[in-house]
């Protein structure tokens, strides 16, 4: 299943031929070049310039009120419980989906794409049918005293249920990719089930892993939709930072809620760096292992 | 060094796990339990209650009480009550309209149905007006409800379906036209349609309408409660709008309630009821006054706070529709009045 290129494919006069026009290239760059400007450059510097419009003194002091470190508090919780869960989630899924057949497998993919496809408000309500004090277990959580819905359990839901393909979209090309030849190879040679998974699944797949756990915990950090319906927006209590800055907002703090804004955007600037260094490593390990492979090859007649 | 990296990935996530846990029962640690009393309000009212709420857990004694904390929760005044209906545990709802606490009332059982007598003055401590906020020196000129339907005018108000504030905007005008034009019925609903179809942006609830009209610049005048009006001219300067006070507006009254269902579990109940009576106390009329809301005890506010109001006329629902439950059947549910004028064409 390895991806082998052709030589011919990467001889500069063949990757000439391949391109387009000057003109057209211009145009397409230009125009790609413009729609980030305008919808990712420009608001990410008004961001900030509103975030600092009254200096740095005020800028920190937005974070000195406690419901805002609160809100910080709880979006880290979140994040800290969701993702974890997420990872486990989203490692069986895949582990089940790629290294095995069974009926229904396709719906089980199906399934895992489900949140993206699905609005997050509507999740969200979903949630509060489903765990609400009307809900179907509502009754049962009632008698056990615990409050789901408009308190923290219920945020945790709501986030892992929007962030959980996240891992498992990550994950599942890269296991298909690796093929199942070094696990079947592992249980013939007596390898235990533990073994198999840190010695050989895992290593397969560790950079689609932790690219995987990078975008879920930066969708699990700033997913606002399903958590506004469950939360209850109740100040230093169920609030976390993308709610805060709705709430900032309203009250004429533009200050305070940009500077909670900044936060959310540093965060996804830290996400793109991580990223992009992860990427760039994916890379590189696949043009060792191409070449790797190509000298096995050079080597097989020989022995 | 494969392996290292694995490991060190899933010891990160399961770091992070612990560290989230270890931090939760710390900062439960820090802070012990005490008493959190839960205040479900709508948008206006934040300004007003986080000054309350500092003043009575400061001043207020409530036997078996100790280290209060009040939390708040702002938001559209018929979500709110959507969520206490889904189970927000609220000790007491301070909302824009009674139908909303009526709302409670009927489908959770949570509160009384006759929780409107259980405090002075329709359990309404604080009331207010509809009037309009335009841009300074008031460009278009417009000074009466009859304005707002004129060509070319944008009026800014939310949507009557989610917003209390948007229906008390609407039976102000209501109840203009209805004087106007001698009580006939066709004139009435060609007025409402004609001022709707004027209306550009329907937010779902006050603060947002604020918001487009304030920040985003959009529309040429604003319906909106007296208190929101002068708060944002408080927050944006007095150089940027002006206030018109039309010569007939309504008695817009938010009422407040103790969600019994709750209080009667998590044993609020004293705290609640004083939390509420609180707000009739002197020191709570003068705060009121002083953001911006009508006291029900005007003697007690500041004199200087008082001359702020505009001396306006004003109907009450009671008085000029016969009750929240008749209006809000009449006007406001599925293809009510309010559905017709909205989309009527207009002549």
């Amino acid at each position: 299943m390895a991806k082998t290129v052709h030589p011919r494919l990467l001889s500069p006069g063949f990757s000439r031929a391949m391109q387009d026009p000057k003109w057209a290239r211009r145009l397409l760059c230009g125009t790609a070049l413009l729609f980030l400007a305008l919808l990712l450059l420009v608001p990410l510097a008004a961001v900030f310039t509103e975030a600092l419009r009254k200096g740095w003194g005020a800028f920190f002091e937005s974070f000195n009120n406690p419901d805002a470190r609160y809100a910080i508090y709880l979006t880290l919780l979140v994040a800290g419980i969701s993702v974890p869960l997420n990872l486990v989630f989203g490692l069986a899924a895949s582990w089940a989906v790629t290294k095995h057949d069974f009926p229904g497998k396709s719906l089980l993919i199906t399934l895992i794409d489900l949140p993206f496809s699905v609005s997050p408000v509507v999740s969200g309500l979903i949630l509060v049918l489903v765990f609400g004090v009307h809900g179907w277990f509502g009754s049962f959580f009632n008698s056990i005293g615990l409050q789901v819905i408009f308190a923290v359990p219920g945020i945790v839901l709501a986030t892992v249920f929007v962030t959980f393909p996240f891992v498992a979209r990550e994950i599942i090309p890269a296991m298909e990719a690796a093929g199942r030849d070094e696990e079947q190879a592992a249980i013939m040679l007596g390898a235990s089930w533990w073994q198999i998974l840190h010695r050989i699944t895992l290593p397969n797949v560790r950079w689609a892993l932790l690219y995987g756990v990078l975008l879920c915990n930066a969708r699990a950090m700033g997913e606002f939709g399903a958590v506004s319906v469950v939360s209850g927006h109740i100040r230093g209590e169920t609030n976390t930072v993308p709610l805060h800055v709705e709430i900032l907002y309203n009250e004429y703090n533009f200050v305070a809620a940009f500077a909670m804004a900044s936060l959310l955007a540093v965060l996804a600037l830290l996400t793109l760096v991580a990223k992009t260094a992860l990427e760039w490593r994916i890379q590189h390990l696949e043009k060792e292992a191409v070449t790797e492979r190509t000298r096995h090859r050079e080597n097989e007649p020989a022995a | 060094m494969k392996k290292y990296i694995t490991l060190g990935t899933i010891a990160l996530a399961l770091g992070t796990l612990l560290c989230a846990c270890g931090k939760g029962d710390n900062a439960q640690e820090d802070a012990p339990k005490g008493t959190v009393l839960l205040n479900v309000s709508y948008d206006p009212t934040r300004e007003f209650y986080s000054e309350y709420n500092k003043w009575f857990i400061e001043k207020i004694e409530v036997e078996g009480t100790d280290k209060l904390d009040i939390k708040q929760s702002h938001g559209g005044s018929g979500k709110q009550a959507r969520a206490v209906i889904d189970g927000l545990e609220a000790d007491v709802v301070t909302l824009a309209l009674s139908p909303d606490i009526d709302a409670i009332a009927q489908r959770s059982g949570k509160i009384p149905a006759d929780w409107q007598k259980k405090l002075p003055n329709n359990s309404c401590p604080y009331t207010s007006t509809i009037v309009f906020l335009v841009r300074k020196g008031n460009p278009k000129g417009i000074q009466n409800w009859g304005d707002l339907a004129r060509d070319g005018i944008e009026v800014i108000t939310p949507n009557p379906k989610t917003s209390g504030g948007a229906r008390w905007n609407y039976l102000a005008a209501w109840a203009w036209a209805d004087e106007e034009y001698k009580g006939d019925e066709d004139k009435i609903h060609a007025f409402m349609s004609k001022m709707f179809h004027n209306v550009p942006v329907l937010d779902s609830g006050a603060r947002g309408s604020t918001t487009t009209f304030v920040q985003r610049g959009i529309g040429d005048v604003l319906l909106a409660w007296e208190n929101e009006a002068f708060l944002a001219m408080k927050e944006f300067g007095n150089d940027k709008f002006d206030i018109v006070v039309p010569p007939i507006s309504i008695k817009a009254e938010p009422p407040v309630a103790i969600v019994e269902g709750v209080v009667s579990t998590n044993g609020h109940a004293a705290l609640a009821q004083k939390y509420l009576e609180n707000l009739y106390s002197p020191f709570a009329q003068a705060l009121a006054a002083r953001h911006f809301y009508r006291p029900c005890h005007p003697e007690m506010a500041d004199a200087k706070d008082m001359a702020r109001f505009p001396a306006v006329r004003m109907v009450t629902i009671d008085d000029k529709f016969g009750g929240w439950t008749k209006t809000q059947d009449l006007h406001f549910k599925d293809g009510g009045i309010f559905d017709q004028i909205f989309t009527a064409e207009t002549k």
